[in-house]
């Protein structure tokens, strides 16, 4: 069993990697041909894509599409409203 | 389609129980300027985008509401946790105690529900685009009239978050309204 605060820590470093991202994706939208926001936003979904492995192989899966061991363990808390961040 | 991602966009502390705090919160949770109103708002009107940036970007705002949803939900109930029927009562909570015990319940700050009237899509995108900037900039005032009724630290972090994000989105849909401009000066004449 790992530990809570490590957990969170790790948590932590997804939402902030996740969030450029989305903000990146967001501003993409409007400049489709903005090089230099495409190749930061492709950096970052790597690295987010990398640490999210890590997370999900270390606490369980963060969506219903990640592959999880027996038993089942997506439905495990804490939810997300029950963290202490 | 969607898939839910467990975890929020950005992490919601309280120091403890603010049953005053929360009813305060619960206009964003479900009212006019509420991030529920903004997630429904631009879900619906982008079917009538007229360009691929604006599809994608009332797509993905509307996406990010309700991430901002969650958030605001997750303060209120750790704001209510553990709260007795006599300090709701006291705390002008009693009405929503009675109906709704410590459940979440989309209605605004004074406890009136949640309508699609809060919401409009007429089809003409600048219009709607033009909506959307005002409710970005209502939501902005929003956040900081709640900033300015609490001094729980975690609370105010998450607040200020959300209250930025309001004010990106602002600027994407101005973008996005001057692209449609174009879009609509450009003569679609081929010879």
């Amino acid at each position: 069993m790992h530990d809570y605060a490590s957990m969170v820590e790790m948590l932590r470093e997804i939402q902030a990697l996740e969030f450029a991202v989305y903000d990146l994706a967001l501003f993409l939208d409007t400049h489709p041909c903005d090089k230099r926001a495409l190749e930061d936003h492709t950096k970052l979904v790597h690295r987010l894509n990398q640490l999210r492995k890590v997370f999900e192989d270390r606490y369980g899966p963060l969506r219903l599409d990640s592959q999880s061991p027996y038993p089942y363990r997506y439905i495990n808390d804490p939810w997300p409203w029950e963290i202490h961040y | 389609m969607w898939f839910y991602e467990k975890k929020l966009q950005y992490p919601a502390n309280v120091r403890g129980c603010d049953l005053g705090m929360a009813k305060y919160l619960f206009a964003q949770y479900g009212g006019p300027d509420s991030e529920l109103s903004a997630a429904v708002r631009y879900l619906t009107q982008r079917y009538t985008m007229p360009i691929p940036q604006a599809k994608a970007l009332l797509t993905d705002i509307g996406t990010e509401e309700m991430a901002h949803w969650e958030i605001i939900g997750t303060l209120i109930y750790k704001l209510t946790d553990g709260a007795t029927p006599e300090q709701m009562r006291q705390a002008g909570l009693g009405d929503h105690f009675a109906q709704h015990d410590n459940a979440l319940y989309p209605h605004d700050a004074a406890g009136v529900p949640w309508t699609a009237a809060y919401i409009q899509a007429t089809g003409d995108p600048i219009t709607d685009l033009h909506e959307n900037m005002a409710a970005e900039q209502k939501a902005r005032t929003t956040y900081e009239h709640l900033i300015s009724l609490t001094d729980d630290d975690g609370v105010i972090a998450t607040l200020s978050f959300l209250r930025e994000r309001e004010v990106v989105h602002f600027q994407r849909f101005g973008e996005a309204l001057m692209l449609v401009r174009e879009h609509y000066q450009h003569k679609h004449i081929f010879y």
